[in-house]
């Protein structure tokens, strides 16, 4: 694929592709994760403002292999990536991943995951906030072969906007052949609680700090306890702490 | 210590407070009685600082602070504490982080040095074993998962923990057992019950009263205070309901 894509691909619909056209064409790293062994694939794209960073990968799950994915994009004008997985049999896919956005930042989750046998797992887990005119995206879809029976694959996307000119797109897509599954999806766009606020600020924490701790919480964890926890949370931090 | 007189407040444009007066000198426990929809928790939430609860008229004096140019965390930092009828559920947050921070920005507030992580837990253990309710819980993210009795309970653990000037504690009593409601009321006797010290209970129920003795009870119907006296009135409502003492 070395055209410059359009807004007509589901994929690249919600992009920024006067950024895109910048580092076109995009190289794709291949990943083949032999049956029983494990991948891990830290991405941060914390890059400058004014970057333009897309990562795309395709990763071969062999069977009963797993590969774990962790995404933090918390700065750049684009910070784009695209995972493209295989399962065979008995394999895990695990996708964590965080956006940061602020400006007229655009960050963009994209996955595109196919269960090609019986008893893989995928759990795709993904938390975005967005102040500004930023735009922040997942957009994920699941396929599910006809053979790939007691697949058990769940997305789920939340985002949180500080501000209303800011923009969230979530769209977790199944597509299923096989009878016996059991996929689960969700999506919730928010704002931070204003009950909350209140009672933070009733016990004498300033607004910023509040909101500060309430995005973390919403944020925070979900690398915990992970090789990539100190290095993506300081990314985060950093990331809200200039947009509050 | 507090000083309102002529309060005015409304809250999407509808009128609640309509000319509230009342002072409360430190050393002083006041109870606020009064019917459904008198403006028991406007009260509260306008001395606190809500944010949409708008005071149009009258003057809100807190230990010479003018109230109605102060943030709601500003009021805190003052020495003000709002006890919430409902306990606001924070997921992710731990009591433990919560209270911390709500202490440091207090502190910083009144130009003061700190606390450190051992300082701040020592403190927090000790209000929480004075209070019956299981240390463990401080780890918890904040009134997650806690019962009604829990979350009382946590918020006077949080007094505890603030140290307060000023008490306002709106409906603490609700949705307590009688355990709950003896350790709550101890509570409010051992942190607050004190000459520097004064307390705003608002409360529908003479019960509570039986373990903290308030030196003044009034009676508020439609946004004014209609009749004060001493720990006797509150009986006398109890026997004879609101309607007649109200009218």
């Amino acid at each position: 694929m070395t055209a410059l894509p359009t807004k007509r691909d589901e994929t690249w619909r919600y992009s920024d592709l006067e950024a895109v056209a910048r580092v076109w064409p995009v190289a794709t790293h291949a990943h083949v994760v032999p049956a029983g062994e494990t991948l891990a694939l830290p991405i941060l794209l914390d890059a400058a403002d004014d970057a333009v960073t897309i990562e795309d990968h395709e990763i071969e799950i062999g069977a009963s292999a797993q590969a774990i994915v962790h995404v933090a994009i918390t700065s750049g004008r684009l910070g784009r990536v695209f995972v493209k997985v295989r399962l065979a049999e008995g394999a895990h896919f695990e996708l964590t991943g965080a956006i940061v956005g602020g400006g007229s930042d655009t960050h963009e989750i994209v996955t595109r995951v196919t269960h090609a046998e019986p008893n893989a797992t995928s759990a795709q887990t993904v938390r975005i906030v967005l102040g500004g005119q930023a735009t922040g995206s997942y957009l994920g879809k699941v396929a599910v072969a006809r053979d790939a029976q007691k697949t058990d694959a769940t997305q789920s996307a939340k985002a949180m906007l500080l501000a209303r000119t800011a923009t969230a797109n979530l769209k977790p897509e199944l597509e299923i052949y096989a009878d016996d599954v059991k996929c689960a999806h969700g999506a919730t766009v928010g704002e931070l609680d204003a009950q909350a606020l209140f009672y933070l600020a009733a016990r004498g924490i300033p607004p910023a700090e509040a909101k500060a701790l309430l995005l973390r919480a919403f944020v925070g964890g979900l690398f915990e306890g992970t090789p990539d926890e100190t290095r993506f949370d300081a990314a985060i931090d950093a990331a809200l702490e200039k947009m509050l | 210590m507090l000083k309102i007189e002529n309060l005015h407040a409304e809250i999407d444009g509808k009128q609640i407070l309509k000319g509230l007066s009342l002072a409360v000198n430190a050393g002083e426990i006041h109870a606020i009685m009064g019917p459904n929809g008198a403006g028991k928790s406007t009260l509260g939430y306008v001395l606190a600082g809500k944010p949409g609860y708008e005071v149009t008229d009258g003057t809100l004096n807190f230990l010479n602070f003018d109230l109605r140019d102060m943030a709601p965390h500003a009021r805190a930092a003052a020495g003000l504490f709002l006890g919430f009828q409902y306990p606001v559920e924070i997921p992710g947050v731990s009591n433990l982080q919560f209270l911390r921070e709500a202490l440091n920005a207090q502190r910083k507030g009144r130009g003061e040095p700190p606390l450190s992580g051992a300082e701040f837990l020592k403190i927090a253990r000790a209000q929480a074993a004075a209070l019956g309710l299981d240390p463990e819980m401080l780890k918890r993210p904040v009134n997650v998962g806690f019962s009604g009795g829990e979350k009382k309970r946590a918020e006077m653990v949080q007094m505890g923990i603030i140290d307060p000037k000023f008490a306002i504690l709106d409906e603490t009593d609700s949705g307590l057992d009688i355990d709950a409601l003896r350790a709550v009321g101890a509570g409010i006797n051992t942190i607050m019950r004190k000459p520097d010290r004064a307390v705003l209970l608002i409360t529908h129920y003479q019960r509570l009263l039986d373990y903290v003795r308030p030196d003044f009870v009034h009676v508020l119907a439609d946004g004014r205070i209609v009749r004060s006296g001493g720990p006797e009135l509150a009986l006398e409502l109890e026997r004879e309901g609101y309607k007649d003492i109200a009218a």
